[in-house]
C-alpha cells in the first residue's frame, strides 16, 4: 500500500549482471524444522547471476520448504541465508521481492479470473494523478505488459482475456515475463514444467535459458533431471532433507543425475520386488551402479520418502 | 470461504492444454461473447424483466410516486448491498451486516438520549463503533484464518444479544426513546433521512447516496491499485500474497467498509423514525448477501461488480412493492425472491461459462 509500487526496478539487474561471480544468494548450512519434523538439513546453496541452479528432488525431499524460505514464505531455524554476502531473514515474500529475490510458483502464480495485465502489474500496479483521485494508469500498463511478453515471444491479441483461459505454459511465461520486468535478479522457479506438455515445457525451458542471458540467476526446481540437464549449471539432488548432491555441470552426467534423482538404492530394491511378482521382465532395466547408499528396503511405501522421521 | 471453495471448478480453472497453442496466439472472441463476460448483464436483464412485467401487472407502478417508493425500498437494501458485494469479490462475507446496522442505531440514539449530547456526537461514536466491528471481524479472520462464515455468525449472534441486553439496561424498554426534539437531529436527518422534489414526486435522499457509493464504488473497483487488490484476494488469496498484494490490509479495510455502510444505513433508520426497534435487522443480512449474487458477485469470490448489486437491489425492491401494488398476498414475497436468486445463480453461472470458455 505504500508508494514505491510503482516504477521499474531496471536499475537493479545492472549491478548484478557483471559482478562475476559472487553468488547473489547463498545458505550455509540452512535447515528447517516444523516443531519437531526437521524438512531440511543443512543445505549449501548459492545462487550466481547468469547461472542456472537445478534443485532436484523426489516428493517430500525438502524442495518446497527450500524456496519458500528464500522467497520470504518462511524463515529457516538453523544455517545461514546470506543476500549480498549478507545475513537476513525475511518475514514476507515482499522483502525478498525489494531485494529482487522472485518466485514464480507452479500452481499459485497467478489469478485466474483477472485479466492478463492486471495479473501482470498485480502487486506493483503503475498509477497516476494526486492521491485522492489516483488511479490505474490502464493504457501505460497494457502498453508495457504488451511490450514485455512480445519481448519474451508471447504474443497475446487481447490482454483482458482471464488468464485462467491461457495455457499453462504460458501463464508460466508471463509470470516469468513478469518477474524479469519487476528487476528481478533471482528467479525461482517452483516446478515450471511439472504440470506441462512436451513443447510447452520446451518454451519454459527457452524462458529459463533467456532469464539467465539476461544476466539473472535461476533457480530451477524440478524433478525431472532431462529438463534440468537442459539448461542448469549447477545441480543440487535434495533428499529426506538433505543434500545428496551439490556439481557443478562439468562434475556430473545426466546419466549419474538421473541415478541420484530417482535413488539408485531404491531402484534396484524396487526392481528386486518387481522381480519377484513376475511379469516383469527385470533383465532389461539397469543394474544397481555404485550409489549403494544404506540399504531402503521399504521403497514400496510412500511413506519412507517423507523426511518424517528426521534421518539425515 | 473454503465452504463453497469448490463450487465452480469449470469457471476458475480451465483444461490448461487447450488446442490452439500456435505462438501464444488466441482467437478474437466474439464482442456478444465479450459483453456476456461482464458480471452485471445477466442481472440487468433480470431488473428489466421484473420491471417491465410489474408495469404491465400492476398498474399503479406506472406512477412516479410508486416508482420513488420502490426506488427508495431498494437503496436501503442497496447502500449495504455495496460493501457485502465488494467484500464478497474479496472472498469472504458477513452475517453481522443486518444487526450490525441496528447496533450503529442504538449507539447514535443512545448515548445522545442519555447524556443530553448533540446528536451529532452520537453519530460520529456510532460511526467509530461500526468500524470498530468491521476491523474487529477482518482481525479474527486474518488471525484465526477461520472461515468468515464462523468468524462472522459469532459476531452476529455476539451483536444480536449486546443490542437486546443493553437497550434493556439502558431505557429499560426494546426500543430507544425519540431523538426527535434533541440538538443537532434537523442537520443529520437532512443528510440521511430527508427528501427531495422531482417534477412533485418526492425522492428519499437514500436514493442519491446509493447512486453516489454504487459510481464510487465502481470507480475504486475498476480504477484503483485497492480495487485490484480486492479481485486478487478473493480470486486467489495465496498469489496475491506471493506478488506483494497487502492481504490482511485488504480484507481488513474491506470489513470496515461493510462496517460504514451498516453505520449509513443506522443513522438512516434512527433519523426517519426516531427510535430504534433493537431486535431488528436480524435476517437482513442475508438479503444484502443474495442482492449481491442477484447481483452477479461470485460468493467464491474474485469475480463480480457494483453495478450488479445496484440491479439486484432494485429488484428486491420492484418485486417487494410490486407484489403489494398488484394487490397480491405479501407473503408471496420470499418465495418470489427465492426463486429469483435461484434463477439469477444459474443465469450467472451458464453467462460465465459460456463467456470464458476458450
Amino acid at each position: 500500500m505504500t508508494s514505491e509500487t510503482t516504477g521499474t526496478h531496471g536499475a537493479v539487474l545492472e549491478g548484478g549482471a557483471p559482478g562475476g561471480d559472487r553468488p547473489i544468494v547463498e545458505l550455509r548450512g540452512a535447515g528447517k524444522a516444523y516443531g519437531n519434523i526437521r524438512a531440511l538439513h543443512g543445505v549449501d546453496l548459492a545462487v550466481r547471476p547468469g547461472r542456472v541452479t537445478c534443485v532436484l528432488g523426489d516428493n517430500g525431499a525438502g524442495k518446497s520448504t527450500l524456496i519458500k524460505i528464500v522467497s520470504g514464505l518462511h524463515q529457516h531455524t538453523e544455517g545461514e541465508f546470506l543476500v549480498d554476502g549478507e545475513p537476513v531473514r525475511f518475514t514476507t515474500p515482499r522483502e525478498a521481492l525489494d531485494r529482487g529475490i522472485a518466485t514464480v510458483y507452479q500452481d499459485l502464480a497467478t489469478v485466474p479470473l483477472m485479466p492478463v495485465w492486471r495479473n501482470f502489474f498485480l502487486g506493483r500496479e503503475l498509477t497516476r494523478g494526486p492521491w485522492p483521485v489516483r488511479r490505474l494508469d490502464i493504457a501505460r500498463m497494457k502498453r508495457t505488459a504488451d511490450a514485455q511478453l512480445r519481448d519474451m515471444g508471447i504474443v497475446l491479441d487481447d490482454l483482458e482475456q482471464p488468464i485462467g483461459t491461457l495455457s499453462g505454459g504460458q501463464r508460466q511465461c508471463v509470470a516469468i515475463a513478469r518477474a524479469v520486468h519487476f528487476g528481478a535478479r533471482v528467479l525461482i522457479l517452483d516446478e515450471p514444467t511439472a504440470a506441462l506438455g512436451v513443447k510447452q515445457s520446451g518454451v519454459v525451458l527457452k524462458y529459463i535459458a533467456a532469464a539467465r542471458e539476461r544476466g539473472l540467476g535461476v533457480i530451477f526446481i524440478t524433478h525431472n533431471p532431462h529438463h534440468a540437464y537442459m539448461v542448469g549449471d549447477h545441480f543440487s539432488v535434495l533428499r529426506l532433507g538433505t543434500l545428496e548432491l551439490s556439481a557443478a555441470r562439468s562434475e556430473v552426467t545426466l546419466e549419474t543425475l538421473t541415478n541420484h534423482m530417482a535413488g539408485g538404492a531404491e531402484l534396484a530394491a524396487l526392481k528386486h520386488e518387481l522381480a519377484q511378482v513376475g511379469g516383469v521382465d527385470v533383465d532389461e532395466l539397469p543394474e544397481e551402479r555404485e550409489l549403494s547408499a544404506a540399504p531402503e528396503p521399504a521403497v514400496a511405501d510412500p511413506a519412507a520418502s517423507e523426511p518424517v522421521e528426521g534421518k539425515s | 470461504m473454503g465452504i463453497t471453495r469448490h463450487a465452480e471448478p469449470a469457471v476458475t480453472t480451465p483444461p490448461a492444454p487447450g488446442p490452439k497453442e500456435t505462438g501464444g496466439r488466441t482467437r478474437e472472441r466474439p464482442l456478444a461473447l465479450r459483453l456476456l463476460a461482464r458480471p452485471e448483464v445477466g442481472v440487468f436483464l433480470g431488473a428489466a424483466a421484473v420491471l417491465v412485467f410489474f408495469l404491465i401487472a400492476a398498474p399503479t407502478v406506472r406512477q412516479g410516486g410508486s416508482m420513488a417508493t420502490v426506488l427508495y425500498q431498494s437503496s436501503t437494501i442497496g447502500i449495504m448491498a455495496l460493501p457485502v458485494a465488494l467484500l464478497m469479490i474479496g472472498g469472504e462475507f458477513d452475517l453481522s451486516a443486518g444487526v450490525a446496522v441496528v447496533t450503529s442505531a442504538l449507539t447514535a440514539s443512545m448515548l445522545s438520549y442519555q447524556l443530553t449530547l448533540n446528536v451529532w456526537t452520537g453519530v460520529i461514536v456510532a460511526l467509530l463503533v461500526s468500524l470498530a466491528v468491521g476491523a474487529f471481524n477482518g482481525w479474527m479472520l486474518v488471525r484465526t484464518g477461520l472461515p468468515s462464515f464462523l468468524v462472522t455468525l459469532g459476531t452476529f449472534l455476539i451483536l444480536q444479544g449486546v443490542n437486546l441486553a443493553v437497550t434493556k439496561l439502558v431505557t429499560g424498554n426494546v426500543a430507544t426513546d425519540d431523538i426527535s426534539d434533541m440538538e443537532g437531529f434537523g442537520r443529520a436527518r437532512a443528510i440521511f433521512a430527508s427528501s427531495f422534489d422531482v417534477g412533485g414526486v418526492q425522492v428519499k435522499i437514500t436514493v442519491v447516496w446509493w447512486l453516489v457509493f454504487a459510481a464510487l464504488a465502481t470507480w475504486v473497483l475498476l480504477r484503483t491499485k485497492y480495487g485490484n487488490w480486492i479481485f486478487a484476494v478473493g480470486g486467489n488469496q495465496e498469489s496475491a500474497r506471493a506478488v506483494g498484494v497487502p492481504v490482511t490490509f485488504t480484507k481488513v479495510t474491506l470489513f470496515m467498509l461493510v462496517g460504514f455502510g451498516a453505520w449509513f444505513v443506522g443513522m438512516h433508520q434512527l433519523f426517519s423514525f426516531n427510535t430504534v426497534q433493537s431486535g431488528e435487522g436480524v435476517g437482513q443480512e442475508l438479503i444484502y448477501i443474495a442482492a449481491a449474487v442477484i447481483g452477479g458477485c461470485l460468493l467464491t469470490g474474485g469475480y463480480g461488480s457494483a453495478i450488479g448489486p445496484v440491479f439486484g437491489a432494485f429488484m428486491f425492491g420492484m418485486v417487494n412493492q410490486g407484489i403489494v401494488y398488484a394487490g397480491w398476498n405479501p407473503d408471496w414475497f420470499k418465495a418470489f425472491l427465492g426463486v429469483m436468486l435461484l434463477g439469477a445463480v444459474l443465469v450467472n453461472l451458464w453467462v460465465r461459462r459460456t463467456a470464458t470458455r476458450r
